[in-house]
């Protein structure tokens, strides 16, 4: 059969220098239900956002029946018969579903908008496909799961030929994403083609006929979706490429300095994201906490860093419950934080690399003395930062947004070692970064440890868990599913399973993350 | 106190009140178009005194009446083009535009008198002319109703029906959709091929065509000629009434005639011995007074909402 799409050698760079797509080769069959499957950052959302045009690639060519395209903006996707279901809906929440879909393309009468005909349309379109959805109610109103067929709508409306989901089970509650499911089938029947891209490993093998595994921005491997197992597939997007080895030394714990007990969190969906969660840490050891973005790391570092105000279960840090603690006050027990996205919650990107430098001390001795900042001693410390650091920078009055991704983040890691942290939550703390900074980053986080402190490390990269973790646990679906003492022996193959949950230890085990019972 | 009861329900009392109401109505819609378009205009003040003083020019080189407001419109029109130009393609704050605007219309508006009138307060010395009023058919037989709504300026009855043509723009056609659209997700907008800019240009183009309209009226129908500062702060009430109106067409129309009668009444009270500094601040006094009343029923809405979902 001939292939409906081919995607040939697309290279993708970053303007910060991040190789996203490295030689991809990519193709589609008509009418198939075809699947992306691999990490956070492995470069699948980029790769559909350049077939959807908005990206435009460095390197490489797309046909669309053997026919050279050049699809330079979204619109012009639309145009070939290209549609995508973004994570983030594109939605008017206080107009209809019916008006929601006939936006850009409305049926007229005379002058007026002619809303009869737009229910008509939405009716027509969803009878044809076996949507269930009423066309009069608000988008507002709507669970996510109507919104997201809203979204599938609008791209049908327009012609939509070849349709790409972007995780559109992420949002969804497991019925949601069975009548999904229903419904893809029913598209695909009528000779539609569908790219869904995921890392849920069940859904791939319950829906899909052919996967792409992406891992590391390279394209390693196409296979038939019933010619491998689950298992397979998680070798193929887990395994490990460029190893960086830290060289660290036993750990030498001492008290415990973080307890966490039972917590659960819901998300703004009412989703479970954390679902009673234990586990403690002492001081001098790192914690590593693995698993695939999206399984409850987010609301973890939310929780134990304030940002999140606690509902169920208890935090304790050095004795202290934090229940109710603000982010200053926890942050007053000597707890440093890393967080994954640096731009937001990392830095301010429109100061200076001085200015980043202390924004957490600015009200403490010898930074201000009764609320005059005391600039001298500002500027020496930062001046021996960024040369303790290796901060590349002209002057440290430059703006931060103006370094590079790795420099950035070296700002965020100077400014929270240097306050001489008891706890450090470290989330995400090199990714998309070079790998110079970030080894120089791990090495730092060891030599912290060496000095007593406790680690707490999150992160999605196998490598970087493995390497540094001195004890593990895995996060799957908000819970812990696993926990190992010694990771030095633990395979990457091993990991994986429990990350994308294909294995889960029993609970016995799992209670072996908490020191003290 | 009789007094008072007497010239809150005396006919000239109604009268009046449609009377201050007009302008408001006029700028409020200009308000409500491009607060639905996501830009807000906060220089319908600035606007409404250009259009008036250039109203009152035109109509007094050209002598005729329906040019000097087909010019007020126009400047109008042409100053929300003016701020539209800045902030969406020259990418300035669409406040501080605004604000400029608001400036310009304050100083800018006496400076041009100046060279025009030969007088930096009032155009006395033009001879301008002032738009028709009009007796309604039938309504102006009926006695009482008759005194209160037959006998306005024209554009008093074009005012009124100016917020039955914004409600049918707004909620009736494919721009109407739009505009609600861009305001709300202009990325879901733009997905969908709806150009954002244009959608934009056209909401601030016919917000400045309506404070146009509101300065004609003061200038060429409230009374007959321009005076330095003759809005004072009408515009920026207009902005008050669209917000307590809750962004749709009738609840600014209503929030407007409050507004209205605030200021009729302080008119009406000078006549009494109330000190007149007092009486002048009653539709401010009012205008704050609604707004916090509105923002605190506001709040509380909000805080019920998350409430029922946490």
């Amino acid at each position: 059969m001939a292939e409906l799409l081919e995607m040939k050698n697309i290279t993708k760079v970053y303007p910060n220098g991040i190789v996203a797509n490295y030689k991809v080769d990519f193709s589609l069959k008509e009418g198939e239900i075809h699947a992306v499957v691999g990490e956070n950052g492995a470069g699948k959302s980029t790769l559909m956002k350049i077939l959807f045009g908005m990206h435009t690639p460095e390197e490489g060519e797309i046909f669309l029946r053997e026919e050279k395209i050049d699809i330079l903006s979204s619109s012009k996707a639309i145009e070939k018969g290209i549609g995508m279901v973004h994570q983030h809906f594109m939605l008017v929440p206080s107009l209809t579903v019916a008006e929601n879909i006939v936006l850009g393309a409305e049926p007229k009468k005379s002058i007026f908008f002619d809303k009869e005909e737009a229910i008509r349309i939405t009716e027509e379109l969803s009878s044809k496909y076996n949507f269930k959805i009423d066309p009069r109610s608000l988008v507002k109103d709507i669970p996510v799961g109507l919104k997201q067929k809203v979204e599938i709508l609008k791209a049908l409306l327009r012609g939509a030929k070849i349709l790409i989901l972007d995780e559109p089970t992420a949002v969804l509650t497991p019925q949601e994403t069975g009548e999904l499911f229903k419904e893809l089938r029913v598209l695909k029947d009528k000779g539609h083609t569908i790219i869904f891209i995921s890392h849920k490993l069940k859904e791939v093998k319950a829906l899909c006929d052919r996967l792409t595994v992406m891992r590391n921005g390279r394209n390693v491997g196409v296979h038939n979706v019933s010619d491998v197992t689950e298992e397979d597939i998680s070798r193929l997007m887990v395994g490990r490429d460029v190893i960086l080895t830290v060289e660290k030394g036993k750990p030498n714990p001492k008290e415990t300095l973080l307890q966490v007990k039972n917590i659960s969190q819901r998300n703004q969906f009412g989703q479970w994201m954390l679902n009673n969660a234990s586990f403690s840490l002492k001081a001098g050891e790192i914690l590593g906490v693995a698993g695939v973005e999206g399984n409850g790391q987010r609301e973890l570092v939310e929780l134990l860093t304030g940002l999140l105000p606690l509902t169920k279960g208890e935090i304790t840090i050095k004795g202290n419950i934090i229940n109710n603690y603000s982010i200053k006050e926890i942050r007053e027990l000597k707890v440093s934080h890393i967080p994954s996205d640096r731009m937001t919650y990392g830095i301010a990107e429109k100061m200076s690399i001085e200015n980043n430098l202390f924004t957490d001390k600015y009200d403490t001795e010898p930074y201000s003395k009764k609320g005059i900042l005391n600039i001298k001693h500002i500027k020496k410390r930062s001046q021996e930062q960024v040369k303790e650091y290796k901060i590349k920078c002209n002057s440290p009055l430059q703006e931060v947004k103006m370094l590079s991704g790795g420099n950035i983040q070296k700002v965020v890691v100077a400014r929270e070692f240097s306050s001489d942290p008891q706890l450090l939550i470290a989330d995400q703390p090199t990714r998309g970064i070079d790998v110079g900074s970030t080894e120089f980053i791990r090495k730092k986080i060891v030599q912290l440890r060496d000095q007593d402190t406790g680690v707490l490390l999150i992160s999605a990269d196998l490598n970087e868990v493995m390497e540094l973790s001195d004890r593990l646990i895995v996060l799957y679906n908000g819970e812990i599913v696993a926990y190992f003492n010694d990771v030095e022996k633990l395979t990457e193959e091993e990991l994986g399973l429990y990350m994308l949950g294909l294995k889960k230890q029993d609970d016995e085990l799992i209670r072996g993350a908490v020191h003290e019972k | 106190m009789d007094k008072f009861i007497e010239i809150i329900f005396s006919v000239s009392f109604g009268y009046a009140v449609l009377r201050v109401t007009t302008p408001l109505l006029f700028a409020s819609m200009g308000a409500l178009i491009s607060d639905k378009a996501g830009v807000i205009n906060i220089a319908l003040e600035g606007i409404m005194l250009i259009a008036a003083l250039t109203g009152v020019i035109v109509s007094a080189f050209t002598q005729s009446a329906f040019l000097g407001l087909m010019a007020a419109v126009l400047a109008g029109s042409l100053t929300g083009a003016a701020m539209a130009y800045a902030s969406l393609n020259l990418k300035t704050d669409i406040i501080l535009s605004g604000v400029a605007v608001n400036l310009i219309g304050a100083g800018g508006t006496v400076f041009a008198l100046y060279l025009v009138a030969h007088d930096k307060g009032i155009s006395s010395s033009l001879r301008s002319l002032v738009l028709p009023k009009v007796a309604l058919p039938i309504i102006s037989q009926i006695p009482v109703i008759s005194d209160i709504f037959s006998g306005h300026n024209i554009l008093t009855y074009v005012a009124i029906l100016s917020v039955v043509l914004v409600y049918i723009l707004v909620y009736k056609t494919p721009v109407g959709l739009q505009i609600r659209a861009v305001g709300e997700n202009s990325h879901a907008a733009d997905s969908v091929g709806v150009s954002v800019i244009k959608i934009k240009y056209t909401a601030l183009i016919l917000s400045g065509a309506f404070a146009g309209f509101a300065g004609a009226y003061m200038s060429m129908g409230y009374v007959s000629w321009f005076s330095k500062n003759m809005t004072v702060g009408r515009g920026f009430i207009a902005l008050a009434a669209e917000a307590m109106g809750g962004g749709t067409p009738l609840g600014t129309t209503i929030a407007c005639f409050v507004f209205g009668a605030a200021e009729a009444l302080s008119n009406s009270l000078q006549s009494l011995r109330v000190p007149t500094e007092f009486v002048q601040m009653i539709p401010y006094v009012v205008t704050v007074v609604g707004l916090a009343l509105y923002s605190s029923r506001k709040a509380s809405q909000i805080k019920k909402h998350l409430r029922n979902r946490g």
